[in-house]
């Protein structure tokens, strides 16, 4: 079987082009900007779009534009970038719209550092932007998935008409590992809403303004019906010897790499402990979590942040059980042993003495 | 505007909707501007060039934020409404997808010379292929008469309210002037709505705008001096007064560039999906054959499931051997990572990997603790040799660091990697004199198995003998 070793950023655009798209808008920032290289680089020669917009809050409105005339687009930035973007996310969910926005973390608050961080949790995940919305948000931890969540969210945005949004960090972004391809997408999905300067879509029209509060009202209950059905079917996550643990770690990213190496040591010195990797952030998998909270008598969670995806993770087990947090943030990154030390401490005594 | 008080014009403009579906109440025939205001008179100006170009199907009107927010309302034809002052941003979206399409921009003087500044003058020095037409009534209509960038010295408005001081807050902007220092735009033109004679001028301004559009000319924009009776407190025919007194002297009208007739028609093709250019153009990317089961047999304990940090200055290469030594530990299907440091930390002269090579799945690609450091400059000895665990391996290229490391508790190869890539005629192959001494030494893989997947990963066929020998050089050195 052919494999290759790519970066991980290489294997998202790469993913992204073989789900069909063929438009980038974007604007320099590390640790990102080779997404938008490489884009710069095959695009055109597929007789796709690239620009190098002016600015962040250009690049997504131009997603929004290609948005309309139902292209499959997407946009890549870093933190601070992304902070930009919000006002135009906010108009493509109230216009419906699907597009793929990726965001490469790095440390903050403000300029911050180009080192890999989570801190843009809060903003991805509970909405930057204003208003009452949901973003679609997968969360890769190695350069396969960054390739594979980049075509499932161009898929489930296109599915939802809803932006989605991989979210990611600075090293998935340039670590390289064995990346298997699969075809490129042959076909993609009608879009009959869509502006397509014809005399069929002449009718269309996209839209976010609606000045009656019973016409928003009733759009936004629309759209959480629309979220209802998301948060029944597209959670997904990965479990790691959860079957007997008595603590479960819980990280995405990055740092359940770091987790799954640190479970890999306490294991062989009999801890029973697992780990909970949630792939889609939101829809979060809060029931499985509850579930897990049945058996297991603790969990651990650790971030890039002084604790953002935590909150979630309490809401899920509802207090029934300690959810102790391992953070580190500013661009540092927890060592295994660092992480081996917080578990053995958040190991509960039940767990040792049976 | 209502449909039935056109004053100059006859027939009702088919790009119009007769009756206003989309406007609460629903089938009104009334418009939602004030008396007097110069947006109806555009609109249908705009909708009658439509029309006679006989564009309407192929026409996406996008609506801004501002007074003009409801365009959906009244323009038949395909309708973006769009956040404030992005409008060319959005229709340069548009406008690349759709090549065929043809793009208004309408957006008033917050919109376009305030919020949206950047995006109308990167559009416009882009040369996107839209129609911008910009309606300059010195004043924010839709929020309740705020100050505009186009506000005249003196202009009382909600927040100017004992009239604009230019000290204050600067120069009423001339947007038009401005934007023809450019040299993408093919035509920008100011007109005024006041008297039946400018609107004449105006709806020949409009036409020739959306026709440069039409014959893929490139940016067209222009700007309309334009009565806000409301925003200005005053009666309709004042203000139509006002503009020519006040407006007109401060904007002067005129065609402020045109270069139509001069420039070629840019034919754009609509982005495909071209399924076999994919499929050809990553075919051509390197991949390797997996073979076999990933195993150390034959491989001393200590050498098996290494964690290797590789680390030099800029420019020797270290990412790249790192890479190829994953690559042929992935050939022989082994999981492998390769991390690189990036950003300062690759900067100032210094670049190192970290490469893990294991029979199971690699957790974290981080290496803190290497079992194996190949130092191929002083610097690198110096800050990774500390971290070396206990009975690991360092190679060091010898040529460069004089100075041994100190350390005893590790295996020590010294590997004379730049003078022997220097006696093959290129300094920059020490990186595989050092992968071969490595390889040599530990005898984790052979030299036939690093060339095959040079073979399979590397482009440059020219430099595959030289790259060989160089492999060659490193396995011999630790004989
Ligand atoms: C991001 C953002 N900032 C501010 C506003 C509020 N706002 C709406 S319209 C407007 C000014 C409109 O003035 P202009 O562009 O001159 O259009 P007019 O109403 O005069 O036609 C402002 C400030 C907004 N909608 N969005
Ligand atoms: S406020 Fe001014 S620009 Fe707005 S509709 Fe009234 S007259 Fe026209």
């Amino acid at each position: 079987m052919a494999v290759e070793l790519v970066k991980g950023n290489d294997a998202l655009l790469r993913g992204a082009v073989l789900a069909g798209c063929r438009t980038f808008y974007g604007y320099p920032i590390t640790p990102s900007s080779e997404i938008a290289e490489s884009a710069a680089s095959v695009l055109p020669t597929l007789g796709g779009t690239f620009v190098q917009s002016e600015c962040e809050v250009a690049a997504i409105q131009m997603v929004y534009g290609a948005a309309s005339a139902g292209e499959r687009v997407m946009t890549a930035s870093s933190s601070p970038g992304i902070s930009l973007k919000q006002e135009g996310i906010s108009y493509l969910v109230g216009s419906e719209l699907p597009a793929v926005i990726i965001d490469i973390m790095r440390g903050g608050p403000g300029l911050g550092n180009i080192a890999p961080a989570q801190g843009d949790y809060f903003q991805m995940v509970k909405g930057g932007g204003h208003g009452d919305y949901r973003l679609i948000v997968l969360a890769p931890n190695s350069p396969q998935e960054m390739c594979d969540l980049a075509m499932l969210a161009f898929e489930l945005a296109d599915r939802y008409r809803n932006p989605a949004v991989v979210l990611s960090d600075g090293f998935t972004g340039q670590m390289m590992e064995a990346v298997e391809f699969p075809p490129p997408v042959s076909e993609l999905p009608e879009k009959e809403w869509a502006v397509r300067a014809t005399a069929e879509t002449a009718g269309n029209l996209i839209n976010s303004i609606r000045l009656d509060p019973e016409e928003l009202e009733e759009h936004v209950i629309n759209l959480f019906a629309k979220y209802a059905r998301i948060e029944a079917v597209e959670a997904r996550w990965e479990e790691v010897q959860t079957e007997d643990a008595e603590l479960v770690l819980v990280g995405y990213g990055f740092v359940s790499r770091l987790l799954k190496a640190a479970l890999g040591r306490v294991r062989s010195r009999g801890l029973r402990v697992g780990m909970l990797r949630p792939i889609t952030l939101w829809p979060f998998p809060s029931q499985r979590l509850r579930e897990l909270a049945d058996t297991a008598k603790g969990f651990l969670v650790a971030e890039l942040s002084t604790g953002q995806m935590v909150e979630d993770v309490r809401l899920a087990v509802d207090g029934r059980r300690p959810v102790a947090f391992h953070g580190r943030y500013g661009g540092a990154v927890p060592s295994v042993d660092e992480l081996v030390a917080a578990i053995e401490k958040a190991y509960p005594e039940e767990g040792r003495s049976a | 505007m209502s449909n039935s008080a056109g004053s100059t014009v006859i027939q009702w403009p088919e790009s119009l909707y007769h009756t206003f579906h989309r406007k609460p109440g629903g089938g009104q025939e009334s418009t939602h501007y004030c008396p007097g205001c110069g947006h109806g008179v555009l609109h249908k100006l705009i909708a009658e060039a439509m029309d006679d170009l006989g564009i309407r199907e192929r026409t996406i009107f996008l609506s801004p934020v501002g007074c003009s927010v409801f365009g959906y309302y009244y323009f038949n034809c395909g309708n973006v409404q769009v956040a404030h002052g992005r409008a060319p941003a959005v229709g340069t979206g548009v406008k690349r997808a759709l090549p065929h399409s043809i793009v208004i921009s309408y957006q008033g003087d917050g919109d376009l010379a305030a919020i949206g500044t950047s995006n109308i003058l990167h559009a416009a020095n882009r040369g996107e292929s839209i129609t911008v037409f910009f309606v300059n009534n010195a004043i924010y209509g839709m929020t309740g008469g705020q100050m505009a960038p186009t506000t005249l010295e003196g202009q009382r408005t909600s927040t100017t309210p004992r009239g604009r001081v230019i000290e204050e807050t600067g120069y009423p902007l001339r947007m038009s002037e401005l934007l023809s220092t450019l040299h993408a735009p093919v035509y920008i033109e100011r007109v005024a709505l006041t008297d039946a004679k400018h609107i004449m001028a105006a709806r020949r301004a409009v036409r020739k705008a959306l026709k440069a559009q039409v014959d893929g000319k490139g940016f067209s924009m222009v700007e309309v001096l334009s009565p806000c009776p409301i925003g200005w407190k005053m009666e309709p025919s004042k203000a139509k007064e006002w503009v020519k007194e006040h407006l007109m002297p401060a904007f002067p009208l005129g065609v402020y560039k045109d270069v139509i007739a001069e420039r070629e028609p840019r034919v754009r093709s609509a982005p495909e999906l071209n399924v076999e250019g994919v499929e050809e153009l990553f075919a051509a990317e390197p991949t390797v054959e997996r073979t076999g089961e990933p195993t150390w047999e034959g491989i001393a304990e200590r050498y098996r499931e290494p964690q290797i940090k590789i680390a030099g200055f800029g420019g020797q290469g270290v990412l790249f051997l790192g890479s190829l030594l994953a690559n042929v530990a992935l050939r022989k299907n082994f999981h492998v990572t390769w991390l690189p440091a990036y950003g300062p930390e690759s900067r100032g002269g210094t670049a190192n990997c970290n490469v893990v090579i294991s029979q199971d799945p690699v957790a974290s690609p981080m290496v803190s603790k290497p079992t194996v450091l190949m130092a191929l400059n002083g610097p690198s000895l110096e800050r990774f040799e500390p971290h070396l665990l206990p009975g690991g391996v360092l190679v060091y290229n010898s040529t460069l660091i004089s100075q041994p490391p100190s350390r005893k508790d590790v295996e020590v190869v010294a590997v004379p990697a730049t003078a022997v890539a220097d006696e093959l005629g290129h300094t920059r192959v020490a990186n595989l004199v050092m992968l071969g001494a490595f390889l040599g030494h530990t005898g984790m893989f052979t030299q036939a198995e690093v060339e095959v997947t040079m073979d399979q990963t590397l482009k440059q066929a020219a430099m595959m003998e030289l790259n060989r020998q160089a492999v060659e050089r490193g396995f011999g050195s630790v004989g």
